[in-house]
């Protein structure tokens, strides 16, 4: 490689922002005074190999540029480029790929304020038009319209985010246009957000088993997660051998929880099995479906839970290097989950020699910057890699070549947490919970027309309706929406439908990743879709066509027939169809081939435009 | 059928493809059974000397046991399988993709595009007027090629002939997402003050001629560029020893541009900036 980094240059804080992340440059060949070296200089080259081996950092290192500065130049672009040896032209494609930075100049502090469905019913429109009004221009805030924060049952939200040294940031939610001000003008002072077990309704009651910590443990001391339990799967991993704890997974029937419901145990004895090494772990906790918040409140009230599920399906695997991948949104849980993997590090829970026995393992927090792709698991390696989240064809699938082409295991922040119950009460007891195909507890998401939103958790087989009723659902429902955009809706009248993967499939419908969104009939549903339509529009890589294109001329027709319906809309609706057919087929990934679900739904089951 | 491979003798796969048998070297794809065959599937993104990057979805296929469809280009067979090229399902995908294609981009110096058009019926206009396209004018900053934008299907075939595929210069990339996603230099600069060596390998790898040489653009803009009326010759490049291959393809007595043929062991259809472009001396004739 023969690179061209062109004349930009790095202001000083850019090259400290860099400098902080990487070192200080060895020579004048990655980017150090050519005065000071220039004797070392001549003798070799530094760089090449050696440095192209940390593309990886590349992520990190924007992540750096934007968190000091508040967006990326030319010149830090290309100092970071010099750094690892990565073609500009490349970084700067990442660069763009993600929502969250900018390659053009703005106000330090961006305010990012949701509009996805959970926030637009809880006027998320009117709240964007007052702070917009409040803060005008020349406030030195940025005002981003953005996908869902995850925080739906806190509705509507915003999250501001001022580039410094260190980056502050504050979430207010429920929003208001003074708590959003107020969090944009001064994040330092701005209040405290309430604790996760907030996002817990059933906080406290004695039959939980997933969330059975949260609001009970301190989730910054790992005396007090040992002391609740904490680490007696991982002693009961090590006593069952890396086979024993698959086979055990595998009695239990844990499907894995991130919407494809695939078997968690062939997927590790797949990993496993491979004799390419090394084998690498990687927790998606990318989890950016719109009114998906259950893995943020695990991270943000049990993250110990999380590093110790972890190592655990490590230990199965055989990796020795784990990845979890934070969604970028969720400063609260990437502060916890730093504490926690830092905690276990240091009183050997982590490292070279977990817990004497032997084995090393070590987890690495990598943040996302703003893409709902990023979720779907063959975009996050490439995303981790340093390239474009873009998803990878399949095969070969990631058990085979995944993370740096090796052999890879990747399941979601829930599927993990299940591993702990699993081994202390044994596969038979976790088993019995459930039903006979869907077995074990599962969150779900609750929020929209409810008086008590937030994740509640269920032995799947529960109806929709007893969920409903436990959250405290609104009179008047118009619609329920299950899995989020990538799910479907349904009415009220099929709220018998049984919370199982099976029992979802049966009534034509999805459990996806857990979410349940309740609309009463003041949501004006062709709005509602439109926003669906926007976010895929928004969220879609731009790499196949069937969906690049497709999501553009689903949203246009969407938007012509928002104030129509019967006949003059029935052009558009059978348009609809033939292009959400061929995104279905035809599309790379998931979300090509899901971004047409919720739409036909409503079309179908709700009759949205009779 | 069977597709007979130059070099080391390798397994064959047997497996069917519509109802009829198939053997192919291990590693074949489906698409090269299919044109083993003589099947016709439309293809965009694949191209003879790059590896696909099945972005386009074109030629995708029926796989029994397959949830959705899969890109004949790059699925490789396997023994037993099944493949159903011709199902209304599979028709129906690749005409929305033509529609899709057709309704956001020129397709009008894409070879083939019509044809497939017509033979799937696809309709590009019912999108409607108002239906978005990619709206630029073509960025011309250098004297040796076009970038016309607006005719790009982003197939990623420049980006791997720029990149680790062939000319490992790296000076072409993705920038963006969706439906804003654009071929692009860093910071969307203008070619000359890009990492671009200008060998033309992107032109060369270009299907649609969102890529062209800057002759070819001229006289397609003046009405004159009449590829009826051009003679190829392949010739050996006189700059260096290495002794690529050149075709000249000759207008009127003038070079027009130059290609070189992708069966060649050594280039692969690849050139330098000498061989690509350095013709005008040819041509000086005073």
């Amino acid at each position: 490689m023969d690179l061209h980094f062109g004349d930009g240059k790095p202001t000083d804080e850019e090259r400290a922002a860099v400098d902080a992340l990487l070192g200080p440059p060895r020579s004048s060949w990655e980017g150090a005074a050519r005065d000071d070296m220039r004797a070392a200089d001549l003798r070799w080259a530094r760089g090449g190999r050696e440095a192209r081996e940390r593309r990886d950092l590349l992520l990190p290192g924007l992540h750096a540029l934007n968190d000091r500065i508040g967006w990326i130049s030319e010149g830090a672009l290309g100092y970071l480029c010099r750094r690892l040896t990565v073609p500009p032209a490349q970084a700067y494609g990442v660069a763009t790929f993600y929502a969250m930075f900018s390659v053009k100049p703005r106000p330090a502090t961006v305010l990012h304020v949701c509009t996805d469905l959970a926030c637009t019913a809880a006027g998320a429109s009117e709240l964007c038009a007052g702070i917009e009004a409040r803060l005008g221009v020349g406030s030195g805030v940025s005002v981003e319209r953005g996908p869902c924060l995850g925080l739906c049952e806190r509705a509507p939200a915003a999250l501001a985010v001022r580039a410094g040294d260190p980056v502050r940031t504050a979430v207010s939610a429920p929003a208001t246009v003074e708590g959003a001000v107020l969090a944009a003008s001064a994040p330092d002072s701005a209040p405290v957000e309430p604790p996760a077990a907030m996002a817990v309704p059933q906080a406290g009651d004695p039959s939980l088993t997933l969330l059975r910590r949260v609001g009970v443990v301190d989730p910054s001391s790992l005396d007090d997660y040992r002391a609740h339990g904490g680490y007696t799967a991982l002693r009961r991993a090590f006593e069952l051998g890396p086979a024993g704890v698959i086979r055990e997974v595998t009695d239990s029937g844990l499907l894995g929880r991130g919407g494809a419901a695939f078997p968690t145990g062939r997927k590790w004895q797949a990993t496993a099995s491979q004799p390419d090494h090394p084998h690498y772990l990687v927790c998606n906790a990318d989890e950016s479906e719109p009114g998906t918040f259950k893995d943020r409140v695990i991270m943000e009230g049990d993250p110990f839970a999380l590093v110790e599920a972890m190592t655990i399906a490590a230990y199965a695997t055989g990796a020795h290097q784990g990845y979890l991948y934070l969604r970028g949104e969720y400063p609260r849980a990437l502060r916890r989950l730093e504490h926690a993997v830092a905690q276990a590090r240091a009183r050997g829970l982590l490292g070279e020699d977990v817990l004497g026995q032997g084995y090393a393992f070590d987890i690495e927090i990598r943040r996302g910057a703003g893409a709902y792709i990023c979720g779907e698991e063959t975009a996050l390696f490439n995303s981790i890699e340093g390239y474009r989240g873009e998803p990878r064809s399949k095969p070969p699938f990631p058990v085979e070549k995944g993370l740096f082409g090796k052999p890879t295991v990747e399941n979601n922040v829930e599927t993990l947490v299940n591993v702990l119950p699993i081994l202390t009460t044994g596969a038979q007891a976790y088993a019995a919970i459930g039903t006979g195909r869907s077995t074990g507890p599962k969150l779900f998401c609750v929020s929209g027309s409810v008086d008590r939103p937030g994740v509640y958790e269920l032995p799947f087989g529960a109806t929709l309706g007893e969920l409903l009723v436990l959250a405290g659902v609104r009179d008047r429902l118009r619609a329920v929406l299950l899995g989020g955009a990538a799910g479907g809706f349904v009415r009220p009248d099929e709220l018998d439908i049984p919370l199982t993967f099976e029992g979802t499939r049966e009534a034509g419908t999805t459990l996806g990743s857990g979410v349940v969104m309740a609309f009463d009939d003041t949501v004006p549903l062709p709005r509602l879709l439109l926003r669906i339509a926007e976010f895929f529009r928004d969220e879609s890589c731009g790499q196949c066509v069937p969906c690049r294109v497709g999501t553009v001329r689903q949203e246009e027709a969407l938007h012509r027939i928002v104030e129509r319906t019967g006949a003059a809309a029935a052009g558009d609706i059978a348009l609809l169809r033939e292009v959400g057919r061929a995104m279905r087929d035809a599309s790379i990934c998931g979300l090509g081939q899901t971004a047409w679900n919720a739409v036909e739904s409503a079309i179908d089951r709700l009759g949205a435009y009779e | 059928m069977t597709a007979v491979p130059l070099g080391v003798p390798r397994r064959m796969v047997e497996f069917t493809v519509d109802g009829e048998e198939a053997r192919v070297p291990e590693g074949a794809t489906i698409l090269d059974a299919c044109r083993a065959s003589g099947k016709d599937v439309p293809t965009l993104c694949q191209g003879d000397t790059l590896t696909p990057k099945n972005a386009c979805r074109a030629c995708v296929v029926e796989v029994e046991g397959s949830r959705t469809l899969v890109p004949a280009c790059s699925r490789r067979a396997e023994p037993g399988m099944e493949v159903r090229t011709d199902t209304e399902r599979a028709r129906h995908s690749r005409k929305i993709v033509l529609e899709l294609l057709a309704s956001s981009v020129d397709l009008s110096t894409t070879p083939k595009a019509a044809d497939w058009i017509k033979e799937y019926g696809a309709k590009p206009d019912r999108f409607g007027p108002d239906a978005a396209r990619v709206d630029e004018s073509p960025k011309i900053d250098n004297d040796l090629y076009v970038r016309a934008y607006d005719k790009c299907i982003l197939c990623y075939k420049c980006v791997d002939a720029c990149g680790e595929q062939w000319q490992n210069t790296f000076a072409i990339s993705v920038s963006g997402r969706g439906f804003d996603a654009r071929i692009a230099v860093e910071h969307d600069a203008p070619l000359t003050d890009s990492a671009c060596v200008y060998c033309g390998n992107c032109v060369e790898v270009c299907p649609t001629g969102a890529l062209s040489f800057k002759s070819e653009f001229d006289m397609r803009a003046a009405g004159t560029w009449n590829e009826a009326a051009q003679t190829r010759t392949t010739t050996v490049c006189a700059y260096c020893g290495v002794g690529c291959n050149l075709t000249l393809h000759v207008q009127d007595n003038e070079i027009v541009k130059v290609t070189s043929p992708h069966d060649n062991p050594v280039t692969h259809g690849n050139l330098c900036i000498k061989g690509r472009f350095g013709y005008q001396h040819v041509q000086n004739r005073g």
